[in-house]
């Protein structure tokens, strides 16, 4: 009797604790289901929402794969209603694109700013706005203290953030944000073996996630979906096709 | 309550403005003068000359007999005109309607606005007081009709503030002269041995209209308050307008802001009643030095929330100067729309594009970041990608065409494509590599060409064939090629990243 107690008793408080570092217990389990895929990575095993996420991203290459897994990102948590505030000083999305990732490029607003202050400060007024859904941020760099502010800004609003550090040499300091993200481009594979450019694919790995599993998985956008690649299948047919 | 006027007359407006700019012509006498028919004659005097003698429309050779040394100007033609409509604009602090009443005077509504200076007697000295301030001789008349006090102004005798009782009798007084008509009509007045109002106004209508004709008849009756005068006045009155004028200046940050907010609370109350909202306010205060310092602000969505409007002013309130201290606040709303409650409490919890937070948001960011900075994108119908869409001019705006979702295309573009260099074997195949920014990249697989024209019809130029590629990495681009292979003046660029 008093082990079982003892073990609620932990529970309770782990949840606590969860809670705390900005994980919050799914409220509609419905609206990401999509993201199943991802969600064991996770602590309660849900995709995070309400809190911020931070991607890595070097080459021009990696920024649009980048902002297309983030796009797939937001095309689960949007959902008819949702809107999306995109800021940045040097936008390069090309909105009648996102089309193909079921979204509405009516329900985003993109905000064009001369520096890196005014993205912070912008991004800091949007995500206490609870009218919105989610906030993408384009950033060379992050402090811990604005990333701390960032996280504070979400805990009351809800609203989930994206950071993606573009271009940034020195990537590796630690910020206040609950997951790390690095997303790569990766050779599609063919469709149905037909020749010609196939589904975005995309490597990703999920670097660091506070009290989950750091993980990496070969995803594919197919069809309103993210769809894993199996690995197997995937190396033989690459095989195929270096002999020929 | 009765309406009241208050007339202006200024005497020597043209030499008074001479002598601001030349403080030593004070005690000279100074005439104007202009050429007419191949004469010069005189257009305006000053006290001093005036009192020689010199009058208006007599020679500048004759006056000069009179006083050989008399300061001689040349007459400013619309001189008169610019002055007194900058004289009716900084006569706004005393009332919103004020009219210029050529030549030579001003023309105040001043209903409903003495009591803020605490009574007829301290309004139209203070009046008169600013006035001669700036150095212009004035004459200041108040009375319950324009007529009135327009003739006061000019020919009355004793006290120029006539109230309510002393109405009829200050009528009686006025010469034929101060009815404001023509000067053949009062010259025959006073050959008839009419030389007030009073010995003909009883007289019977019909033989008044016979001999001085209707436009007599209107001057007497508007003068008596029987017919209504309308004014014109300079500033366009604002539908939605609050003043607040302040006995003491103000200097401080916080009395602006306790101004502001006490504008905004009754303007929004007017808005509440009336079911509208505003999208755009001006903020005006007149400085004791007559500068106008300004803040504008602009809503992106009809709004009548004080805190919300007090928050977009509020960033910019530090940059108004009280320097010496504001004297009067004006609140107007330019553009205000329909705004139904209704719209209000929709979809509270859903958020949404309609929701009244998120416009509160987007104007707190477009006020402090200008407004291009904001942009919301609809489809357009035009294949040509860069046009392919086009800005939305507010956040309700609905789409009226389609995106063209057959094809794919790049999830970010470049705003200018960049050149590459290509290797490709023949026309209309993909090319085998392609060099960026001194990289090589090798063609793995390749879709297209898609061939997207011109629109003659809003901009020449070639062709563009566009391939969708991926190299050996895994990265994928949009590169095209602009003219046709054969022509040997094609160039090669790369458009876009596919995610």
């Amino acid at each position: 009797m008093a082990s079982a107690s003892k073990s609620d008793i932990i529970s309770t408080l782990r949840d606590d604790i969860l809670r705390i570092e900005g994980f919050k217990r799914p409220v509609l389990s419905g609206s990401s289901s999509n993201l199943g895929l991802f969600k064991n990575a996770f602590p309660n095993a849900t995709f995070p929402t309400g809190c911020i996420h931070e991607f890595l991203s070097e080459k021009p290459e990696d920024l649009a794969a980048t902002a297309g897994f983030v796009v797939g990102l937001l095309s689960n948590l949007m959902g008819e209603q949702g809107t999306c505030l995109w800021i940045s000083t040097a936008r390069k999305i090309f909105p009648p694109a996102l089309k193909s990732f079921g979204l509405e490029p009516e329900q985003f607003i993109f905000i064009d700013l001369k520096n890196e202050k005014e993205v912070q400060w912008a991004m800091n007024e949007a995500l206490r706005c609870k009218a919105i859904t989610a906030v993408v941020g384009e950033l060379t760099d992050i402090a811990f203290n604005d990333s701390r502010r960032l996280q504070l800004a979400v805990d009351q609003s809800e609203v989930t953030g994206f950071v993606i550090r573009y271009r940034n040499k020195h990537n590796n300091h630690s910020t206040a944000s609950v997951s790390r993200w690095k997303i790569t481009p990766r050779m599609s594979e063919a469709i149905d073996d037909l020749p010609g450019v196939g589904f975005p694919t995309w490597h990703v790995e999920l670097l660091r996630v506070r009290n989950g599993k750091p993980t990496t998985w070969q995803v594919q956008w197919r069809e309103g979906k993210f769809v894993p690649l199996e690995r197997e299948v995937f190396e033989i047919k690459e095989r195929k096709r270096q002999w020929g | 309550m009765s309406n009241r006027f208050v007339s202006i007359w200024f005497r020597y407006l043209r030499t008074d403005w001479f002598t601001i700019r030349s403080p030593h012509l004070k005690d000279t006498p100074v005439v104007l003068s202009a050429p007419v028919h191949g004469r010069m004659i005189i257009t305006g005097t000053n006290t001093l000359a005036e009192s020689k003698g010199i009058e208006r429309g007599m020679a500048l050779a004759d006056a000069r007999a009179i006083l050989p040394h008399l300061e001689v100007f040349n007459d400013i033609p619309d001189l008169p005109e610019r002055l007194l409509r900058k004289l009716a604009e900084w006569c706004i602090r005393f009332s919103p309607i004020v009219a210029i009443d050529s030549p030579d005077g001003l023309l105040i509504d001043a209903t409903g606005c003495s009591h803020l200076w605490g009574g007829d007697d301290q309004y139209a000295e203070a009046i008169t007081k600013k006035l001669n301030a700036r150095g212009y001789h004035v004459r200041v008349a108040m009375a319950d009709t324009i007529g009135v006090a327009w003739g006061m102004a000019r020919f009355g005798k004793e006290s120029l503030i006539i109230t309510a009782e002393n109405h009829p009798s200050a009528f009686m007084s006025l010469p034929p002269e101060g009815l404001r008509i023509e000067d053949e009509i009062s010259e025959r007045l006073h050959k008839l041995g009419l030389h007030t109002v009073s010995e003909f106004i009883n007289m019977p209508r019909s033989s008044l209209l016979r001999r001085f004709g209707k436009e007599f008849m209107t001057r007497l009756d508007m003068a008596l308050g029987a017919e209504i005068e309308m004014m014109q006045p300079v500033i366009p009155l604002e539908p939605y307008q609050q003043r607040l004028p302040c006995l003491e200046p103000i200097v401080t940050l916080t009395g602006i802001e306790i101004a502001l907010q006490q504008l905004l609370e009754t303007l929004c109350g007017r808005l509440q009643e009336e079911q509208k909202g505003l999208r755009s306010a001006v903020f005006v205060c007149y400085r004791v030095d007559g500068k106008v310092e300004r803040v504008n602000i602009s809503t992106s969505r009809p709004s009548r929330n004080v805190n919300h409007l007090f928050k977009l002013f509020g960033e910019k309130l530090s940059g108004i100067e009280p320097d010496l201290g504001i004297e009067l606040f004006v609140l107007s709303a330019p553009k205000v729309e329909e705004h139904l409650p209704a719209q209000e409490s929709m979809w509270k919890s859903l958020g949404g594009l309609k929701d009244s937070r998120l416009s509160e948001l987007v104007d707190r960011l477009t006020n402090r970041i200008g407004l291009n900075a904001v942009q919301r994108y609809l489809p357009d119908e035009h294949y040509w990608p860069e046009r392919s869409f086009r800005q939305a001019t507010s956040l309700s705006e609905e789409p009226t065409a389609n995106y063209q979702v057959g094809k794919v295309r790049p999830l970010q573009l470049l705003r200018t494509p960049e050149v590459i260099e290509v290797t490709a074997p023949i026309p209309d195949y993909p090319p085998m590599l392609f060099r960026y920014k001194n990289k090589v990249h090798q063609i793995v697989k390749a879709d297209g060409p898609e061939r997207i024209e011109q629109e003659w019809w809003i901009q020449g130029g070639q062709h563009r064939d566009y391939y969708r590629v991926e190299d050996e990495e895994g990265n994928r681009y949009w590169i095209f090629r602009l003219g046709h292979y054969h022509d040997k003046t094609y160039r090669w660029f790369l458009h876009g990243f596919f995610a």
